[in-house]
């Protein structure tokens, strides 16, 4: 157990990049003909049809609350409550994932409000391997 | 081409998930209803489109016909998320306007399980939800809602008094699950699931299935049965155009504005001339988005829709009055004829104390979330 608990963690997700160096980023695929933002790796735009013409495109680290949804019931296992959130990303791309570091009340929680986005441990989540992984999560901007 | 009318239409009591009987002989309870309806038997039926969704790897449709009757017609299985019934009555309705069969039936079935539907990824790793947000439907048509709050400022009440409504329809409706008054305070009340759903706000997990038999104009009148019969006046589906947020936020409002923009157009008329509406209410925050996306009110107007009680039975246009899928129940394969079935009871003057007055013009709307939209217009059919 000592040795797969010593291996790096993995991306949640495929369009989390954890260099060897340097801090996690979220990659997009950029449509080179229409503009359209993507999320993960693909050949054709789903926007204008173009193919071939994805270029990979570092996304923001900053953007504004879209809409969100407090979440009180889920499934078994799962810690209520958490705060659902879509944010659109500072020049393109919108990411849904959890708010956190605010209180999960309607009152303190402004819809158009500039949060940033924080790279940390997956809750504590492990797969079957026993690997650990690193999520992205919202919070508000100071 | 000549229109096409349902002759024969039906659904059974929606009771409580899991209660019901196997899904072919549910299936088969509204297909003798619908065929009973017109008088009509199943060796008269020359195809039958089954909605289903739970087992739809499962070849339902001819399961029914084991129960009914195995007359050899060619049987189409259709799943189409929560638009599957619709799916199901569209692509009867189309063969017989391709001129291919004079009588055909569509059936929608659907056992549900309990709890709730949706989830944030499986797939490979760790699970995802609550994690990267929540895939479950209540919290994704909570921010489907919260979209419209953010644009016009749409509160929780105003959201939870849609609930109010479709559930005092369901008291004066017999075949509805639930038949119980829930004022504001209880709904705003209830267990909150996914701000602003509350468990009231959130569509009931139902066994049901409904059926309609189709017929060609010249079928309907040379079997007499003009007399109540409902035409089919538009009949559209449409897939979710490219939106910049829908990789994340499914988005339920492109495909119902395109959809209904086809309908008003096909049936040559216009949202004001409709008298009454079935809408896809899965949540009740997805009824308020839908007013303005079928256009029975301006942008930003559905607000006072909803506060008015222009949308209740009695008022300008009654959106609902089965109790829509928050009370009457939510059958994900049966719900697209259910409420065709229910405009239909309008439309013959059967549908007792919910009954809509001189109800003519009729429309249903649907959604299966990834996404497909269907909505119908139906009108009351002159002998």
């Amino acid at each position: 157990m000592a040795e797969t608990s010593a291996k790096p963690p993995l991306p949640v997700v495929d369009f989390l990049k954890l260099p060897d160096a340097g801090q996690p980023y979220l990659e997009g695929h950029k449509c080179q003909s229409c503009g359209a933002v993507f999320l993960g790796e693909r050949a054709i735009c789903s926007k204008c049809g173009t193919r071939n013409q994805m270029k990979a495109v570092r996304l923001a680290d900053t953007g504004t609350l879209y809409v969100y949804s407090i979440v009180h019931r889920s499934f078994p296992g799962i810690q209520v409550p958490y705060v659902s959130a879509i944010v659109d990303l500072d020049g393109g791309g919108t990411l849904k994932g959890n708010l956190i570091n605010v209180e999960p009340d309607p009152e303190k929680i402004r819809l158009g409000m500039p949060v940033e986005v924080v790279y940390k441990d997956a809750l504590g989540r492990k797969d079957r391997e026993g690997n650990s992984y690193t999520s992205y999560f919202f919070q508000p901007r100071r | 081409m000549s229109d096409v009318f349902v002759v024969g239409i039906d659904m059974t009591k929606f009771q409580k998930a899991g209660t019901g009987p196997a899904v072919d002989l549910l299936g088969a309870q509204a297909a003798l209803m619908a065929l009973d309806d017109c008088g009509l038997k199943i060796q008269q039926m020359e195809a039958l489109y089954c909605g289903n969704l739970g087992q739809a790897a499962a070849m339902v449709g001819q399961r029914v016909l084991q129960q009914i009757g195995q007359t050899g017609i060619p049987v189409v299985n259709c799943a189409n998320a929560c638009a599957t019934g619709a799916t199901a009555f569209r692509e009867a309705w189309m063969a017989i306007k391709a001129g291919v069969y004079d009588l055909v039936l569509a059936v929608g079935v659907e056992k549900m399980g309990g709890g709730l539907l949706g989830g944030a990824g499986g797939g490979q790793g760790i699970p995802k939800e609550g994690l990267l947000g929540s895939g479950t439907m209540p919290a994704v048509f909570a921010e489907a809602g919260m979209e419209h709050t953010r644009k016009y400022g749409t509160t929780f009440a105003q959201f939870a008094k849609v609930s109010v409504k479709n559930h005092h329809h369901s008291t004066m409706n017999p075949k509805s699950m639930y038949q119980i008054e829930t004022p504001l305070e209880t709904v705003m009340n209830a267990e909150m699931i996914a701000y602003p759903n509350t468990k009231l706000m959130c569509s009931v997990n139902v066994d049901g299935s409904a059926a309609a038999v189709l017929a060609s104009e010249k079928k309907a009148r040379e079997l007499g049965l003009m007399g109540r019969a409902v035409r089919v006046k538009a009949s559209v589906m449409t897939s979710d155009p490219w939106q910049e947020r829908d990789l994340v936020m499914p988005d339920v409002n492109t495909c119902t504005r395109l959809a209904a923009k086809k309908a008003y157009e096909m049936a040559g008329v216009g949202a004001t001339d409709i008298n009454l509406v079935e809408l896809h209410d899965c949540f009740a925050t997805a009824e308020i988005l839908h007013y303005e996306n079928l256009g029975l009110c301006g942008d930003g107007e559905a607000g006072r829709m909803i506060d008015t009680g222009e949308v209740a039975l009695g008022g300008r246009v009654p959106v609902n009055v089965s109790g829509g899928l928050l009370s009457k129940g939510h059958p994900l394969g049966a719900t697209g004829i259910a409420n065709i079935y229910e405009v239909s009871t309008h439309l013959r003057g059967e549908a007792g104390k919910r009954q809509v007055k001189d109800a003519r013009l009729g429309l249903t709307h649907v959604i299966g979330l990834g996404s497909a939209c269907g909505i119908h217009i139906l009108e009351k059919a002159s002998a």
